[in-house]
């Protein structure tokens, strides 16, 4: 049952190289194993050959997501010592004033380490990096509320999409921006991904054995002449070292 | 519409007149618009690439797709690169829109793919230079001459994220009043932005196409449990809303249906759509709900009571309560209506008409008799 069920996020992402994912949970439901789901997949097979992840880190330490990762299997050290992961520790990231130009300063070395780091672990081979930002609402608080320059830097990531066929995997807290506000912020970002996961508590009230229910939105992609949205949506137990995704009603 | 778009945007800006512009209007809930965008951005090119445009060429701003995306695109559409460096021209603001890559990384997927036909631009937020640029860009297309080119804009709510309302308003206000500039079109991504930057955008456009989805309502995300239902319905189909102002002020509202197919986007007749729902909705019921097409005509047919004649007499509309002119009874009625009946018949003999013929006994009018005197009061 396991490999059936674990599909089915997989199936609902379907080939996600040169596309971006965000993953938009509340408080309710956290989105996090997402990443840590998408990360193991990554490393299992991309494109045939293992793929590399560039972890841009802003809401845990490196030892978190080890712990994690070697629970469900996978040695996040080895992969890093065959260049196959790179850990951005961006937990002290600061981009401190009002004006802008020091706000960018931060933001623009980010972007050029990332750009750098996948010119130095894949040179040649296209569409085997993708690029994971735990999470995006800690680079709002870093950039000081600035959400217009998060904008911009989550653009120029979109770029890597483009030219080197890099994938892109964000996390972001929904609920944060809720409000008339700030739901533009939640807005751009649904604008600018092409699979938007949502995490969200079960709407018919808190169970034992189901945590949560995520739906899936694949907006296909126009460059390939698929401009169909897919909508999968089903309910998801996280355990101890895996998680279970099934259909609502099919749970044994 | 979606024709008529086409064909006003091919024939470009009359003489002292603003080249005409158009919005085209989505958002989460009918995200269509880059195919919409794309539809129109085909048939420009095919019209230029034949010269039955006023314009001599395109330059197409790109700011939220590469340009390889539209190159691939129109090379799909069997243009190639040497055909298309002719006459079109693409303005890079997509692959570094705010000069942060500098000298990091020099050359470019796009420049590798066609270097002549793309040209970068670096600093989104300054619209006058933005403005220059692109009529540098469109001047190195028609040369010399003084021949006209269109312009492009993917998307308006990308450079609104680094511009003002104001300044992105002279941007467009230029182009459009600029004697070079032969028809311009612009995405904009309504949901993104205060209610008052779409209304001045729309405000400098001469037509607004807007995507809405076929249900109006939810909050405008996406995934929200009322709207997922609906988001089956709408990625596929939707409605098209054409709002076209003419020169004398006029505003002219039409709407369509647009369904995405493979081929790309179609925009149909809202009449075809509806007629398929209603096909769809109708209970299979044992008796007939709806006319057959002979019985709509014959319905159409039918002169109404007091209905113009068109037999050149003066049309008397007796509504039962006044007293006719001249002293004419309702049998004189009945009379004139017989003849005008004959008239009709002479002229057509199928169509159907009424009599009316007022019931005296129920509906005497102007009686002096009080209709209440035999109560007892």
């Amino acid at each position: 049952m396991n490999n059936a069920v674990v599909n089915l996020l997989e199936e609902a992402l379907g080939a996600s190289n040169g596309r971006i994912i965000l993953v938009e949970d509340c408080v309710e439901a956290n989105g996090a194993f997402i990443l840590h789901h998408i990360v193991k997949h990554v490393f299992a097979t991309c494109n045939g050959e293992p793929g590399i992840v560039l972890f841009v880190a802003l809401a845990q330490p490196f030892s978190h997501y080890e712990r994690i990762l070697r629970k469900l299997g996978c040695n996040l050290i080895a992969h890093m010592e065959k260049k196959k992961f790179v850990f951005f520790d961006m937990l002290k990231l600061d981009c401190p004033g009002v004006d802008g130009g020091t706000q960018k300063g931060g933001l623009v070395h980010l972007y050029q380490k990332i750009e750098r780091a996948i010119q130095t672990v894949s040179p040649e081979s296209k569409g085997i990096v993708t690029v994971v930002i735990d999470d995006i609402s800690l680079l709002d608080v870093a950039c000081h509320g600035s959400t217009a320059h998060v904008l911009d830097f989550l653009h120029y990531c979109q770029t890597l999409t483009s030219e080197l066929d890099c994938s892109v995997v964000m996390l972001n807290h929904g609920d944060v921006y809720s409000s008339m506000a700030d739901s533009r912020f939640n807005l751009h970002l649904e604008h600018l991904a092409d699979i938007l996961i949502k995490a969200e508590p079960l709407s018919t009230g808190v169970a034992a054995d189901v945590h949560g229910q995520l739906t899936v939105i694949n907006k296909g992609n126009t460059e390939r002449g698929l401009a169909e949205n897919k909508i999968r949506s089903f309910h998801f137990r996280v355990k101890e070292n895996s998680v279970e995704y099934f259909f609502p009603g099919t749970l044994t | 519409m979606a024709e008529t778009i086409c064909r006003t945007l091919r024939d470009g800006a009359l003489s002292g007149e603003h080249a005409p512009a158009l919005t085209i209007k989505d958002s989460l809930r009918a995200p269509l618009g880059f195919e919409a965008f794309g539809h129109f951005l085909c048939s420009l090119v095919h019209n230029i690439s034949l010269g039955k445009s006023q314009a001599h060429g395109l330059v197409l701003v790109v700011l939220e797709q590469s340009p390889s995306f539209y190159l691939d695109m129109l090379k799909h559409r069997g243009y190639d690169t040497a055909s298309l460096n002719n006459w079109i021209k693409i303005l890079d603001a997509y692959s570094d829109p705010l000069g942060w890559k500098g000298q990091l990384r020099c050359v470019k997927k796009s420049a590798l793919a066609c270097p002549e036909v793309v040209t970068p631009f670096r600093n989104v937020g300054d619209t006058d230079n933005l403005f220059t640029t692109i009529i540098e860009v469109g001047k190195g297309i028609v040369g010399e001459s003084k021949a006209g080119f269109s312009v492009a804009v993917d998307s308006i709510s990308a450079v609104l994220r680094h511009a003002t309302v104001p300044s992105m308003s002279a941007l467009l206000s230029n182009l459009r009043s600029h004697e070079q500039v032969s028809s311009t079109f612009w995405l904009l991504h309504s949901d993104l932005h205060e209610v008052r930057a779409t209304l001045a955008i729309e405000y400098m456009s001469s037509m607004i196409a807007s995507l809405e989805p076929m249900t109006p309502g939810g909050d405008g995300q996406l995934g929200t449990a009322d709207s997922i239902s609906s988001l089956r319905q709408i990625s596929l189909r939707g409605k098209f809303n054409v709002r076209l102002k003419r020169r004398n002020g006029r505003v002219k509202v039409n709407v369509e249906e647009f369904h995405m197919e493979q081929s790309g986007i179609k925009f149909l007749p809202v009449a075809h759509g509806n007629s398929t729902i209603n096909q769809d909705l109708l209970p299979k019921l044992q008796f007939n709900l709806q006319l057959t097409e002979r019985e709509r005509v014959d319905r159409a047919k039918v002169v109404l009571p007091f209905e113009h004649q068109g037999n050149g007499k003066t049309i008397q509309i007796y509504d039962g309560r006044q007293s006719l002119p001249g002293g004419q009874t309702h049998l004189d009625l009945v009379k004139q209506t017989d003849h005008a009946s004959k008239l009709a018949k002479e002229f057509d003999s199928g169509k159907g008409e009424i009599h009316y013929l007022r019931d005296s006994e129920d509906e005497l009018p102007d009686s002096d008799e009080d209709p209440d005197d035999d109560l007892d009061i």
